[in-house]
């Protein structure tokens, strides 16, 4: 059994809300002054293996733009450990961070501010290679063009600025960037949804052909199911920070297990339901600040028993690869 | 279709902007009618002239653009002739409109009651107790719990999917016979969306109102609408119900749309890809604006095609449609 290219124990990260004036003197002359606490990402447990693309799936406020920028190293998280390559990176010194750095890169949501407009996209493309001493002076226009070629765009249109792109071309742009110092782990934040469907195509595409011909291992973040089905090797569903249910993708579409899986999905349109009665799941989803005892979804669960109000549910295998995080679970067909 | 009349019938609407870079013609040619308690799709990309259709239906269409063509007649009066008087009293009351963006729908100095409350008895004589009743009633509606409490809230307090449920709410205050809805879904969650389908669905068939739900997301359409108007830079270029179209595509734009949408039966194979890129609407093509990504175009496409009619209820705008 190889080791996973990544591996994140129990990972969590709060955010603590700054104290105002009136907490602090509260705090000062000796009285309680709880602060907010967001339990953003709750002792999460993932492994990503080589060459893998895992989807990270779920709604506002569940964790997942929170738990890509842990693994890509822009935040640091308040407990747990990631390991990458069989070695920890969590909470390493800036020294030796700057080599992982490199090899996990992130592409963002908004292909608009996700680029300096200042800048020509050739040298968006090709600063980091040259600062990195991954490629010469000497080489890195051809470099550049290279990589533009393999991301779809004209190398001719390297002396342009961000604002004459449209938003696919300057995704691609965004992915042209992140490939250019060599990374063999990637975090995709929700790049396709602010894309037209005809465009989205094109973007996914291209990360699909990319994947076949680097090796490329990714965690793929979205809060479109059909998205992610289309992309991912395996599948995980977050809600309010704790993944609830994982499994490979086709078994997880196929067989949902967690009450919230099985809603989620059906609640998506398809091109093939028409007239479709729509029966959202019942209740809102809870603030994070506050979440429920117990399983965090137990207030909306159709599947509620006494043990989900006070026992938050272990992720465990249920069957082969299949991780579900529930206390009544549905039956496998 | 005879019988009941259409609540709206657009006949070759042309909407153009005059500016300093030339004509830009927005709208081009669009047609479509919506009955009582249907819904109809207007589904397209950016650029296709959607959200432009719906300003110029509403007489939100301002200078340098203005409506240069066609017709809009509405419960079969003409309201593009309508003086901007008879359509602000429209506006809200007969016709109402859900914007993509809750942020800018809502007054963000003025707080959830006085926004519904003002609508409200902008368009009937009520007392303000009567009002506050309406609002929340309204609120309660599209799904906004306690909303005696958050009646009393500003628009910022709100997350983006309730400040969506509030503007939907105003919306269908004052029982329109026609809402039309652009991109109101597309930055929000999945439960949030259904949540929100569910109440519009509801009010369709409760209240026979008419809805024009206005995006770029085929998959709402298809579990949503009855009926389906596909435009593409301007002009529409299909319409027909949802079963045909979405089953039985005719124009080559529709079927690379189709294509380009992920689904479960076609798990693992790479989508299709339209090629090229939506033109630029200064400096459109002539004749056909989609020849150019076509690979069934030829000598004939530089000639604008006319609107043939297979079956009643169903057009195409194509020279070369994918007919049997």
């Amino acid at each position: 059994m190889t080791l996973p290219l990544i591996e994140l124990r129990q990972v969590t990260k709060l955010f603590v809300s700054e104290m105002d004036l009136a907490a602090k003197i509260a705090k000062g002359i000796g009285l309680s002054a709880p602060r907010e606490v967001v339990h953003a990402v709750d002792q999460v447990d993932l492994e990503v293996r080589q060459g893998e693309i895992v989807g990270l799936v779920g709604e506002s406020g569940c964790g997942k733009s929170t738990l890509g920028r842990i693994v890509a190293g822009l935040l640091q998280p308040t407990k747990g450990s990631i390991f990458f390559d069989g070695r920890e990176i969590s909470g390493l010194k800036r020294r030796e961070s700057k080599e992982t750095a490199l090899k996990i890169q992130m592409i963002f949501q908004d292909p608009f501010s996700s680029l300096n407009p200042r800048m020509r996209i050739g040298d968006i493309i090709g600063e980091a290679p040259l600062i990195h001493g991954i490629v010469e002076r000497s080489e890195i226009n051809e470099y550049t063009d290279r990589l533009m070629l393999q991301c779809g765009l004209d190398p001719n249109s390297k002396g342009l600025y961000p604002h004459q792109f449209s938003g696919g071309q300057r995704q691609r742009i965004a992915i042209a960037r992140a490939l250019a110092v060599k990374p063999e782990f990637l975090v995709c934040d929700e790049v396709v949804s602010a894309l037209d469907v005809s465009i989205q195509a094109q973007v996914l595409n291209l990360f699909i052909t990319l994947r076949r011909e680097l090796g490329l291992t990714s965690i793929f973040i979205s809060h479109n199911l059909a998205v992610v089905e289309n992309v991912s090797d395996k599948v995980a569903i977050m809600y309010l920070g704790r993944i609830v249910e994982q499994a490979e993708t086709e078994e997880l579409f196929d067989h949902p297990l967690h009450p919230y899986t099985q809603a989620l999905l059906k609640e998506v349109p398809s091109l093939e339901k028409r007239h479709m009665n729509f029966l959202p799941i019942n209740g809102e989803v809870p603030s994070p600040i506050d979440p429920p005892s117990g399983c965090h979804f137990h207030p909306r669960c159709p599947r509620l028993i006494s043990r989900c109000r006070i026992e938050r549910p272990a992720l465990h295998e249920i069957m082969p690869n299949h991780f579900v995080a529930c206390h009544n679970p549905l039956e496998e067909e | 279709m005879d019988g009941p009349v259409p609540t709206l019938l657009v006949e070759d609407l042309k909407t153009y902007f005059f500016t300093r870079a030339g004509i830009v013609k927005a709208v081009d040619g669009l047609n479509f009618a919506i009955y009582p308690g249907k819904i109809l799709g207007l589904v397209g990309e950016s650029g296709s002239g959607k959200s432009v259709t719906a300003f110029s239906i509403i007489g939100l269409v301002d200078p340098p653009g203005r409506v240069v063509g066609g017709r809009i007649l509405f419960k079969g009066r003409n309201i593009s002739d309508f003086s901007k008087e008879q359509i602000r009293r429209m506006r809200g009351g007969a016709i109402s409109m859900i914007f993509q963006d809750s942020i800018t729908a809502l007054n963000p100095v003025l707080r959830i009651d006085t926004q519904l409350i003002e609508s409200i008895r902008a368009h009937r004589k009520i007392n303000n107790i009567d009002a506050r009743k309406k609002a929340i009633e309204a609120l309660t509606h599209v799904g906004i719990p306690s909303p005696e409490v958050r009646l009393k809230s500003y628009p910022h307090q709100f997350s983006g999917g309730m400040r969506q449920r509030a503007a939907i709410a105003i919306a269908m205050l004052n029982e329109p016979s026609l809402i039309i809805a652009d991109e109101p879904t597309t930055a929000l969650d999945v439960t949030i969306q259904a949540q929100i389908l569910f109440e519009m669905q509801k009010l369709c068939r409760e209240k026979m109102t008419s809805l024009i739900w206005i995006t770029h997301d085929l998959t709402v359409v298809a579990g949503l609408a009855d009926d389906i108007c596909v435009m593409y830079a301007g002009r529409s270029v299909e319409y027909g119900s949802v079963a045909d179209v979405l089953d039985r595509p005719l124009h080559p734009y529709t079927v690379g749309l189709i294509g380009s949408v992920p689904s479960r039966i076609r798990r693992g194979r790479p989508l299709y890809q339209i090629p090229g890129m939506t033109p630029c609407l200064l400096n459109l093509p002539a004749g056909c604006a989609f020849r150019e990504r076509c690979d069934r175009a030829d000598a004939i496409c530089r000639r604008s095609p006319g609107i043939s009619v297979p079956i009643p209820g169903r057009y195409v705008r194509c020279h070369h449609p994918f007919l049997e």
